[in-house]
């Protein structure tokens, strides 16, 4: 679109900052609008732009982890954004907006985003104290605050209205702060818009397992007031009333479009401001409508991909684009409520004609699933997909939407769609056409371009494909398929990944460490005897070494034990360029004494060795000769020192700033938890190095993200950021769980660490392992803090046996005559130091000599990178 | 080079490396899993450095070998050629075990063996 006539860069003014809102903006600069326009954005809460479709996490992560523009800004100096600005009124003669403080702003395009609000029925008593409604991140701050317990400890009793998606997800909330649950449902059933009968009495068995209660077919008439003007309970029709302290009503939304109501733009009868498929105003052509407060066509979608859709198209209609056009939307469901999966899509009520039903019910697993199936338009006697409903288990519902929408012909026989165990579906086949991620409309055809090994991109695994594509990036329900669908190719083209170990075992390291645990092995030679060829490598020795350190303890030098380790376990020490060994006595949270302070000095000194400061906090001391290592180690074991595990694939350090106890910002003593964390998480040996650290307070001197797993004191706990690195690929960490207290936070990361133990990759720092997950963070947090998998007492009693078990592997070395007879420079001459190591000075210490002449090996050598 | 005596059998664990000093060099001896025993110059020549005895002792195909414990190139025991780079190699000695003692001997050429000596 060109400049004004008056030459003024044209502006468009946006109403709301919610998701939509958000979108909106994101593609004006991502695309190029705020090249030539500027966007001012006008959001009425107090906060950016959140994750509202994952609101219910805000009790377990905090607001931060849910934002969408963490920094609360656009990187683009074109956009500004202006919070806690409610507009009250539009004069489109004039082309301004007015704000609720009389502000007149000027608009060239008007992008209103105001989204819905709840519907609140008009049942008396709707406003005692103690009712709510569940739509913002301030809402569940006031549940949180209504739903702590009383004073005696007595649990909140609590009732939802609406047993729809919202309600359920308002349940949840309630449950999840401690409150007794109950549903009530007008319906006959939960979720009637998405579920038919069986699939709603599925999904209450498996909400009233969990202690909630769920009353279906039965109306609320009023919110009994206990005479003081706060809830008492809920009245019903035909029923007994329940007692409750707390009312929150889900029983839908409402557009919001009251202000385009006020400036006369047509709406719809059941609300929304009536749009054409370019999502403009039918009224006014500079007035736009996006997400749940728009109904195009006279429909209003209250589902977030829909409204994405329409901020892409009207962004891309200002650009000059006449491709864009919102015709309907897939509205198809998938969701975790409650912990349990429930889709829903297409046809799921068989309603077009001559459908049929495929059904798939075990009442005692609770898995309910069908499928409804279709005549094919153009092939007789076939079959398509028309639509489905899943309960309990939704993992097919990845690979069935697609089928919907591409209309391919089902196979003969489709009830293995939905059997447990069947064949993988994916040798069906998608068309390429088929939209494979609907939230960013990625079909299977975009995939293979991004994977194809002669093309533009050549991704070669999931996690490129998901950055090239933006495939499965927003929900994540549809990368076990993406992932199927790169496999299926790299195996056709012959470029099939193996993910063998090494040549001696065809197995991953996770499958190994599996098989260790399950068959109880104690030795190299029982898992290569059992599962593997020839007697091993360089690569599935240390491998192997680290699995059973993790699974058995004991120590690393034990007998056979001791020929699987690295040269640096092997001698518990870093070997350096000239085949000396440096030194790094644990020093935890970097705190240290003078006394031992002034050990490390001596040491140094009398040993002669380079000293420097580490990045972990800690000192490093270079040129040790391997003969050496014992009487350095008598000395510093003696001094109350003990083996700092700078050579092994374990706890390096927690770094840590000084904290409340020095600091005049610092919230929480974090020197105190870098310490604790530091000594119960040291000698753990895992498939890489860990480092933790500990900021007390929100200016991160420890520069905790930069960690495997940092921690950040708040004012009321500590937030907890997980699978962050410096080195070649630096990665933040990113938020696992907000506003924990101590024991919390330790059990969090009791099973976050051993869940990486038992299923990363070797050599797999926590950053790349997380990215390799199907659901990656999400499903992180899954395990960790919702315990999805049930394996949270286990996490944390493997990792209660490493704490009783750990002991100083120097000490133990020193205290055996078996393994200090390995620390000599020659079997045959063991006090000759070995002639070939040399030293010279620099700046007063002493560096390894230069060769006196290159080596010349007859041939050039071509040295591969550091494995 | 004649043959020295360097360490007796139970000096040695199964598949582990360890350092002798043979007429001023650094030679490393190794035992495999099923007791044969080898011999390589100490010196890895990739990394310039006297280690090779403290590397991972395991097997390729059926070719015993150490990793070098700097960069991990491969050398295979029987006769010090660089696994991965035929051009590179480092030198083989003899080893024979004579009632329980460990004895490194002559320089192998052309012909390795795949044991010691007589």
């Amino acid at each position: 679109m060109s400049p004004t006539t008056d030459g003024r860069r044209p502006r468009i003014v946006v109403v709301g900052h919610g998701m939509v809102g958000h979108r909106f903006v994101a593609a004006a600069v991502e695309r190029g609008l705020t090249a030539t326009h500027d966007v001012v954005v006008l959001g009425e809460e107090p906060r950016a732009a959140y994750d509202r479709v994952a609101l219910t996490s805000f009790f377990e992560v905090g607001a931060d982890a849910l934002s969408l523009l963490p920094g609360g800004a656009y990187d683009d100096p074109r956009v500004t954004l202006r919070l806690t600005t409610a507009v009250v009124g539009i004069d489109r003669d004039a082309r301004t907006v007015t704000t609720a403080e009389g502000e007149e702003i000027a608009y060239d395009e008007l992008v209103l985003a105001t989204g819905a609000a709840p519907f609140v029925p008009p049942v008396p008593g709707k406003d005692l104290d103690g009712c709510f409604v569940y739509r913002t991140i301030e809402d569940l701050e006031a549940i949180r605050t209504a739903a702590a317990p009383g004073p005696d400890g007595t649990r909140k009793r609590g009732v939802v209205i609406g047993g729809g998606l919202l309600g359920l997800e308002a349940a949840n909330a309630l449950h999840q702060l401690g409150v007794e649950a109950h549903v009530v449902e007008m319906a006959p059933r939960l979720m009637p818009v998405q579920l038919d009968e069986t699939g709603g009495a599925t999904l209450v068995r498996h909400i009233e397992k969990l202690g909630l209660t769920v009353h279906c077919g039965v109306a609320s008439t009023e919110v009994l007031d206990d005479g003081t003007g706060r809830v008492a309970g809920l009245g019903l029709r035909d029923a007994d009333p329940i007692a409750a302290d707390i009312v929150v009503f889900s029983a839908g939304i409402r557009p919001r479009d009251g202000l385009a109501r006020d400036a006369a733009l047509e709406v719809t009868p059941r609300g929304g401001v009536l749009v054409d498929e370019r999502l403009r105003s039918v009224t006014d052509p500079h007035v736009w409508a996006i997400g749940e407060c728009a109904a195009p066509a006279g429909v209003m979608y209250g589902l977030v991909a829909p409204g994405y859709a329409m901020a892409e198209i009207v962004v891309d209609t200002l650009l000059g684009g006449t491709a864009g056009a919102f015709t309907g939307a897939d509205m198809s469901t998938k969701l975790k409520l409650l912990g349990v999966d429930v889709a829903s899509f297409g046809d799921a009520f068989a309603t077009t004609p001559d459908a049929l039903e495929l059904v798939f019910s075990d009442a005692v697993a609770g898995l309910y699933k069908k499928l409804v199936v279709g005549p094919a338009p153009d092939a007789p006697d076939s079959w398509v997909l028309l639509g489905g409903i899943l309960v309990g288990d939704a993992s097919a519902y990845g690979l069935l939407r697609p089928m919907v929408a591409s209309g391919m012909l089902l196979p003969d026989n489709p009830e293995e769609l939905i059997l447990p165990e069947s064949r993988g579906a994916l040798q069906l086949g998608l068309p390429d056409e088929a939209v494979v991620c609907s939230c960013n409309n990625v079909t299977k055809r975009d995939l293979l371009d991004a994977v194809d090994v002669d093309g533009a991109h050549r991704c070669e695994d999931l996690g490129a494909t998901k950055a090239c594509t933006g495939a499965g990036t927003t929900c994540g329900s549809c990368v076990p398929t993406v992932k199927g669908i790169i496999e299926d190719y790299f195996t056709a083209v012959g470029k099939a990944v193996d993910t063998s170990l090494c040549e001696h075992f065809a197995l991953t390291r996770q499958e190994l460490f599996d098989v260790v645990a399950v068959h109880g092995y104690r030795s190299f030679t029982e898992v290569v005897e059992g599962h593997g060829t020839g007697r091993g490598c360089d690569i599935c020795r240390p491998t192997i070494a680290s699995i059973l350190a993790s699974q058995l303890g004991g120590h690393v030098l034990e007998g056979e034990t001791g020929a699987l380790q690295d040269t640096n376990d092997a001698y518990l020490a870093n070997i350096q360029k000239n085949g000396t060994y440096s030194v790094v006595p644990r020093i935890p949270g970097g705190e240290i004494t003078p006394e031992k302070l002034i050990v490390i000095g001596e040491v140094a000194r009398d040993f002669g060795l380079y000293t420097k400061i580490t990045g972990g906090q800690r000192i490093d001391l270079f040129g040790a000769r391997m003969e050496e290592l014992p009487a350095i180690w008598t000395r510093l074991v003696d001094a109350g020192f003990e083996s700092g595990h700078a050579y092994g694939k374990s706890l390096r350090t927690v770094k840590s700033c000084v904290g409340s106890t020095w600091c005049r910002y610092g919230v929480q003593d974090s020197v105190q938890l870098a310490i604790d964390l530091e000594l119960r998480y040291r000698g753990l040996r895992s498939p890489h190095k860990l480092k933790g650290g500990v900021s007390g307070c929100a200016r991160e001197c420890a520069e905790a993200r930069s960690k495997d797993f940092g921690v950040i004191a708040t004012e009321k706990g500590w937030n907890l950021y997980v699978a962050g690195n410096g080195g070649a690929t630096p990665r933040h960490a990113e938020l696992l769980v907000g506003d924990v207290d101590t024991a919390t936070l330790v059990r969090y990361l009791d099973r976050f660490l051993m869940y990486y133990i038992r299923t990363a990759d070797r050599l797999q720092r926590t950053a790349p392992w997380v990215e390799s997950l199907d659901g990656g963070l999400e499903r992180v947090r899954e395990v960790v803090v919702d315990d999805a998998l049930g394996l949270g007492s286990e996490l944390e009693a493997a990792m209660a046996r490493h704490v009783d078990s750990y002991f100083d592997e120097w000490k133990a070395t020193l205290d055996d005559p078996a393994k200090l007879a390995r620390f000599v420079s020659f079997v045959n001459a063991p006090d000759v130091p070995d002639p070939a190591i040399t030293f010279t000075t620099e700046r007063g210490q002493v560096r390894p000599a230069e060769p006196d002449a290159p080596v010349d090996l007859g041939a050039s050598i071509p040295v591969g990178a550091p494995r | 080079m004649s043959w020295t005596p360097v360490c007796t059998v139970d000096d040695l664990p199964r598949e582990r490396g360890v350092a002798a000093l043979v007429e001023g060099r650094a030679v490393a001896l190794f035992r495999t899993y099923d007791d044969a025993w080898f011999a390589l110059d100490n010196r890895c020549p990739f990394a310039n450095a006297s280690v090779l005895a403290r590397g991972i002792v395991g097997t390729r195909g059926d070719v015993p070998f150490v990793a070098s414990p700097m960069l991990k190139q491969p050398f295979g025991l029987r006769d010090g050629v660089c696994l991965d780079d035929p051009t590179v190699r480092v030198q083989a000695y003899a080893v024979r075990v004579t009632d329980g003692v460990v004895h490194i001997g002559p320089a192998l050429t052309d012909q390795p063996t795949d044991q010691e000596a007589p």
